[in-house]
């Protein structure tokens, strides 16, 4: 650790991480990592069609393959499971049908990927020959591959077991929107399609179940983001008791929302194990990734918006269409974060959104990184440019003139979050972080850059982009903190780890409260077995959560220490301090005790009184709820270079000034929105989810679906603003998502600005070269420039 | 089931057996048979670089070569990167420094990338186009490769090592 | 994603890959395994049989003879990157080369792998093919030579027949100071290639074309030689006007559908391409006069 890293407080320090050393030396344990004695290895037969009736399954060739122990079908597991379907859906009243997915496909395959059977084997080689041996009878049936299709009268049933494709509807509203519309000085409409873009972490999903008999201990390694909601899946489908199955997330390669989602194939897994008696590990390939891990973000909106004659917003209307995929592993929330997220910093007096989620047979669509904000940022920030564009305001007056000010914080947006509350902006300065952003990207004086490419034939645009993301969503988040005679500093949470450092961002916040070095403190994130309740990782939560959590238990196991301490040292508790490990008078580090002694007080002796008033055990757990979400908020101004004739676009400076309240390590709240940026990148100019008409996934290779890369990804400059949040005692809000938020905003902007000469509008995305290049030469338009 | 070979060959060093399906890819063997799960496999086609090693010296897709063509040669893993002795590889101690890496799951391949670029460059200057470059077969969903060219910036324009003093 | 199994046979030399060729019933060999192996893993290929010649070193190798570039099939990609001789002698190949795969596929790649392969977007056959590349093709019966624009016959077919195989690429040397080009774009920085074309020229005294050669990938199944106005271009300046000619042969070039790829999108790259290629080509060739 460097210089800077001496100081007393560990809070905001740049402190390097704790999980890199293991993660550098090729000994971090992931999920494919773990090998057990008698492992089997499975395979999973997946749908060929989009839609069809699932006949006879003939699984005798491949049961008869050496090697194969075992090959299993729904009608197999269900005798396991004490429902017929997977209970996920999170409730809703707007949820019309129950499409909860099943453990294997039943008497419907309602996308290609969906699990049929799936096969034990000694290994996976010997698996995968096994699964071209099943035999399937498929009677195919009409897909649904674009959601406004499904919705139309006389469509054909996504699922047989659905009369309609309307599995959900809901609005988001409030004030008198037509009114709004019927005195606006300006109304402009506009439609938007934002495609689908995956999580594709690089680990891609997995796991290893084992059944202990003698321990009557079903013990599950799994791949995700929320082993507790993994668990009490496992314990209410298989219906064991609460201490019968331990979920636990090693290191987990990242998740970025799809890793959230409890998919079949962990049940499946599951039961396997138990009904062979022997461990059984499934690693996900990328070619099942592409065809069965949810994915996000299909949406098409069709909105207008009314403003005064100044610019100022009076009311925005509309539709969404939402594409929900062929199951609901997750809820309906998605559509409605876009839809609630739309309003970002901004005042807008009035607002309806008419929203439709409509059964496709497609893959499931679950949050991704950005959770459905990036399409409401989307479509709002392009409506700003568009305003801009009418009233001939230069695109960062009209966000001036529209943007909350400071002085209405807390901000009640009109909207309600999705458990009912009230969304209120807790703190921020929307518009100073615009101002600070513009100036440090030279906003003002991009007409002269521009003038001057222009003369050197080169064509560059800039864009912007304002975002708000609501985060540290509750209920709760769990954390201990104990110390016992060893002396080490153990802390378990309920939050879990895909990379972003969760270790080290509570090592901080602990060693702050005990007077220990991070690397003192030890992080058990993501067991069940470490701590009984949790929830895991979404929404940009833990920080917020787990992080205040550890805080506050870190404050009770100090409260006791100097309790304890003070009548040992005979001293005031105020005159006592904790560092280096140990207690002792202020000054006087020789006149103190160790945390392990007044631990090992704790502990106890048989027949022997603890320090009197002091309960035992030196420790302390927290389940802290948050009083709401807090709102972080960012500008980012982008410029990029289009090659008009080749119509390739590169982004050559990107700035982001965030807020996210206090920052607990400035360097890992960089880390998580460079992160989140780049992801955003590839959603806004590479990212292509591509489908035939039949419902076939047409791009399922990292040669066909591209994510960014090094050499495409632009330097990003990031700026903070810390406005605390009042909601919690830290401060902090919640930063993991909120660089994808605007990133798709941004680079539409900047495209669509670079290209106006040619008459570009910027209305879909990703903005690839060849769709750019259809939107520049519509005489040249074929239909599958759509791609 | 096709038959097995015996395969022998320098894995980090030091001499190891194995005996493979002819199938299995370099990859599996290093994670499934010798248990060095440094290695780690993302796409098992070639694009996304997770799986880099060093063979003979040169970095090479582990899922794009056949544990059987490695007989008789010489491979390189993470771990055996560090030092003996445990001292991080600099490229591996700049990564922690300069937050190169979030989840670790691509990070192997990323050493093994910069460490051919280092003995490529030879002392030569490296500028960030031809870093990102280098790193354009390597596929990471975390950091956005800031860090990681950051990382191998500060060590590959390093001024040369005392020891050569 | 998982290889189906197969038998593996590694020879130790040229006489002996050929006499398992013509002995094994659906075989394949394996180069470089860098189209190969994913095609396997994927279970898109699964030959019975997979003769590696990896360990044949007499199928490796870069010379000069006469004017012709010498390169055995087994030549690592990033060996042909690096070569003195190919830089000196063909920078073409050189340059082309940059744009093929990424350096941990072109250490394992090889430069015959690539053009038997015959993927319609990858970069060594278009230079290959401005390079009036004459290929070797041997079986145990013997050996037979055509050229590359004869190779293709389908789309990832070729001519090579079952018991054959690519042994020696020979590439026409140019002379000395003429220039060369190799364009390329993609769908995403250093990936797979869209459309890509490979430019050559000499000038005369005067500033006009003495002989240039342009082929163009991406467009059909295998490169396009724009034969035509390669011929009508000799004799003219080497000035905007005929790098506009040349671009507009290449632009009125059929273009086959594929995924991102519009037809009319990848003419128009063709078109632009072939223009800035020709215009780099003729750039480096009157530098060279000067």
């Amino acid at each position: 650790m460097n210089a800077a890293q001496q100081k007393e407080t560990w809070f905001g320090q740049a402190v390097r991480r704790l999980e890199d050393d293991a993660l550098l030396r090729g000994k971090g344990r992931f999920v494919d990592d773990i090998h057990l004695p008698g492992m089997l290895h499975a395979a999973f037969l997946r749908s060929p069609y989009a839609h069809a009736r699932l006949g006879a399954i003939d699984t005798a060739a491949a049961q008869a393959l050496p090697g194969v122990v075992r090959v299993l079908t729904y009608q197999d597991l269900r005798p396991l499971l004490t429902c017929d379907r997977i209970p996920l859906a999170m409730p809703s009243g707007a949820i019309r049908f129950d499409v909860d997915p099943f453990v294997l496909a039943r008497d419907e395959v309602c996308h290609v990927g969906e699990p049929i059977a799936l096969v034990i084997a000694e290994s996976r080689h010997v698996a995968e020959d096994a699964l071209g041996l099943i035999g399937v009878t498929f009677d195919p049936l009409p897909a649904i591959v674009d959601p406004r299709e499904g919705l139309k009268d006389g469509a054909p049933q996504a699922r047989l077991d659905c009369p309609d494709n309307l599995v959900a509807q809901m609005s988001a509203a409030y004030g008198d929107v037509d009114g709004a519309f019927a005195g606006a000085a300006h109304v402009i409409a506009e439609d938007f399609h934002i495609h689908k873009g995956g999580g594709h972490s690089i680990e891609p999903r997995g796991l290893v179940a084992r059944f202990d008999a003698g321990e009557d201990l079903l013990t599950v390694w799994d791949s995700t983001q929320m082993p507790h909601q993994a668990k009490r899946v496992l314990v209410r489908t298989l219906g064991l008791a609460e201490h019968q199955v331990r979920v636990v997330a090693p290191d987990v390669g990242g998740g970025f929302g799809p890793k959230f989602v409890f998919h079949p194939e962990e049940l499946a897994v599951a039961a396997a194990a138990v009904l062979t008696g022997a461990p059984v590990k499934w690693i996900e390939d990328r070619f099942e990734n592409f065809m069965s891990t949810v994915q996000e973000r299909d949406q098409y909106w069709s909105v207008e918006a009314a403003c005064d004659a100044e610019g100022r917003l009076m009311g925005i209307r509309g539709t969404l269409v939402h594409d929900h995929g062929a199951y609901t592993p997750y809820g309906v929330a998605l559509p409605y974060n876009s839809a609630t997220n739309l309003i970002g910093p901004y005042v807008l007096p009035s607002y309806r959104l008419d929203i439709a989620l409509s059964l496709t047979n497609l893959i499931p669509s679950t949050p991704t990184r950005g959770a459905g904000r990036p399409q409401g940022t989307f479509v709002m920030e392009r409506l700003l440019d568009r305003l801009a564009e009418r009233l001939g305001l230069d695109r960062a007056e009209i966000r001036r003139r529209n943007l909350i000010q400071p002085a209405q914080m807390p901000y009640d947006s009109g909207l309600k979050t999705r458990d009912g509350g009230s969304m209120i902006y807790d703190s921020g300065d929307y518009p100073q972080c615009m101002a600070r952003a513009l100036a440090h990207a030279g906003w003002d004086g991009f007409e002269a850059r521009r003038a001057k490419a222009r003369a050197e034939g080169r064509v560059i645009g800039i864009g912007l982009s304002n975002y708000v993301e609501g985060s540290g969503r509750g209920p709760f988040e769990s954390a201990s903190v104990r110390i016992g005679p060893s002396g080490k500093v153990v802390v378990t949470t309920g939050a879990a780890a895909q990379g972003q450092g969760t270790v080290t961002m509570l090592a901080q916040v602990v060693a702050d409260g005990l007077g220990v070095r991070p690397d003192a403190v030890s992080v058990i994130a993501g067991d069940t077995a470490a701590s009984p309740l949790g929830l895991g990782a979404f929404a940009s939560r833990q920080a917020v959560t787990a992080g205040n959590a550890a805080h506050q238990a870190a404050g009770e196991v100090r409260a006791k220490v100097l309790k304890v301490a003070s009548q040992w040292l005979e001293a005031d508790p105020e005159d006592l301090e904790l560092s280096a490990g140990r207690v002792h008078v202020k000054g006087v580090p020789g006149r103190g005790r160790s945390l392990g002694e007044v631990a090992s007080a704790l502990a106890g002796l048989p027949g022997f009184a603890l320090p009197p008033g002091t309960p035992p055990g030196l420790s302390a757990a927290v389940d802290y709820q948050p009083k709401g979400m807090t709102y972080c908020n960012g500008t980012h101004v982008c410029e990029v270079e289009v090659d008009p004739a080749t119509c390739i676009v590169s982004v050559t400076r990107y700035v982001v000034v965030h807020d996210c309240g206090r920052l607990i390590n400035p360097m890992m709240v960089d880390g998580q929105i460079i992160g989140g940026v780049v992801h955003g990148l590839g959603t806004a100019l590479y990212e292509l989810m591509a489908y035939g008409d039949d419902g076939q996934p047409l791009t399922c290779t990292y040669a066909d679906y591209l994510l960014a890369t090094a050499d495409t990804s632009p330097r990003i400059e990031v700026h903070h603003m810390e406005s605390p949040s009042p909601l919690n005692p830290l401060g902090v809000k919640g930063a993991g998502e909120s660089g994808t938020i605007a990133a798709l905003a941004v680079i539409a902007s900047a495209v669509e600005d670079a290209l106006k000469p040619f008459g570009v509008a910027v209305r879909d995305l990703p903005a690839t070269p060849s769709r750019l290049f259809a939107l520049m030469h519509p005489d040249l338009a074929t239909p599958e420039a759509r791609l | 089931m096709s038959e097995r070979v015996r395969i022998a060959l320098t894995v980090n060093g030091t001499p190891r057996e194995g005996e493979v399906e002819p199938r299995a890819h370099l990859c599996d063997f290093l994670r499934h048979s010798l248990h060095l799960t440094g290695t780690h496999m993302g796409c098992e086609h070639g694009v996304c670089g997770a799986c880099t090693v060093l063979l003979d010296g040169e970095s090479v897709r582990s899922c794009l070569t056949l544990a059987v063509q490695a007989r008789g040669r010489a491979v390189t893993t993470i771990e055996g990167v560090a030092l003996p002795d445990g001292t991080l590889h600099p490229i591996q101690e700049a990564l922690s420094a300069h937050h190169g890496l979030q989840c670790g799951y691509c990070t192997p391949g990323v050493v093994m990338t910069l460490i051919e670029l280092q003995r490529d460059l030879d002392g030569g200057p490296a500028d960030e186009a031809s870093v990102r470059r280098a790193l354009a077969g390597n596929l990471c969903r975390c950091t956005g490769y800031q860090g990681m060219v950051d990382a191998a910036l500060s060590v590959l324009n390093a001024a040369p090592r005392a020891a050569a003093q | 994603m998982k290889a189906a199994p197969f038998a593996y046979h590694a020879p130790a030399t040229k006489a002996e890959a050929l006499d398992m060729l013509a002995g094994l019933d659906d075989a394949r060999v394996l180069a470089g395994g860098q189209s190969l192996l994913p095609m396997m893993n994927l279970r898109l290929a699964g030959p019975t049989h997979l003769i590696d010649l990896n360990g044949v070193p007499e199928l490796a190798g870069i010379s000069r003879a006469g004017d012709a570039l010498v390169i055995g099939t087994m030549t690592r990609q990033r060996a042909a990157e690096r070569a003195a001789l190919v830089h000196e002698a063909c920078p073409l190949l050189a340059e082309a080369m940059e744009h093929v795969g990424f350096q941990q596929t072109r250490n394992r790649g090889t430069v015959g792998g690539s053009i038997a392969h015959m993927d319609p977007t990858a970069e060594i056959p278009v230079a290959a093919s401005a390079l009036d590349a004459m290929l070797t093709v041997e079986s145990a019966a013997g050996a037979r030579q055509f050229p590359i624009g004869e190779l293709a016959e389908g789309y990832l077919m070729t001519q090579i027949a079952p018991d054959e195989m690519l042994t020696r690429v020979a590439l026409r040397l140019w002379p000395k100071g003429h220039g060369h080009a190799f364009e390329e774009v993609t769908r995403r920085g250093e990936s797979f290639c869209v459309v890509c074309v490979a430019a050559l020229a000499t000038l005369d005294a005067s500033g006009a074309f003495s002989r240039l050669a342009i082929a163009i990938g991406g467009l059909a199944e295998a490169p396009v030689r724009l034969s035509g106005i390669e011929a009508d271009l000799v004799g003219a300046r080497a000035d905007q006007d005929a790098f506009r000619a040349a671009g507009a042969a290449a632009g009125a070039l059929a273009a086959d559908e594929a995924p991102f790829a519009p037809p009319a999108y990848k003419r128009h790259l063709a078109g632009v391409l072939t223009e800035r290629a020709l215009a780099r080509a003729a750039g480096r060739a009157r530098r060279a006069a000067a």
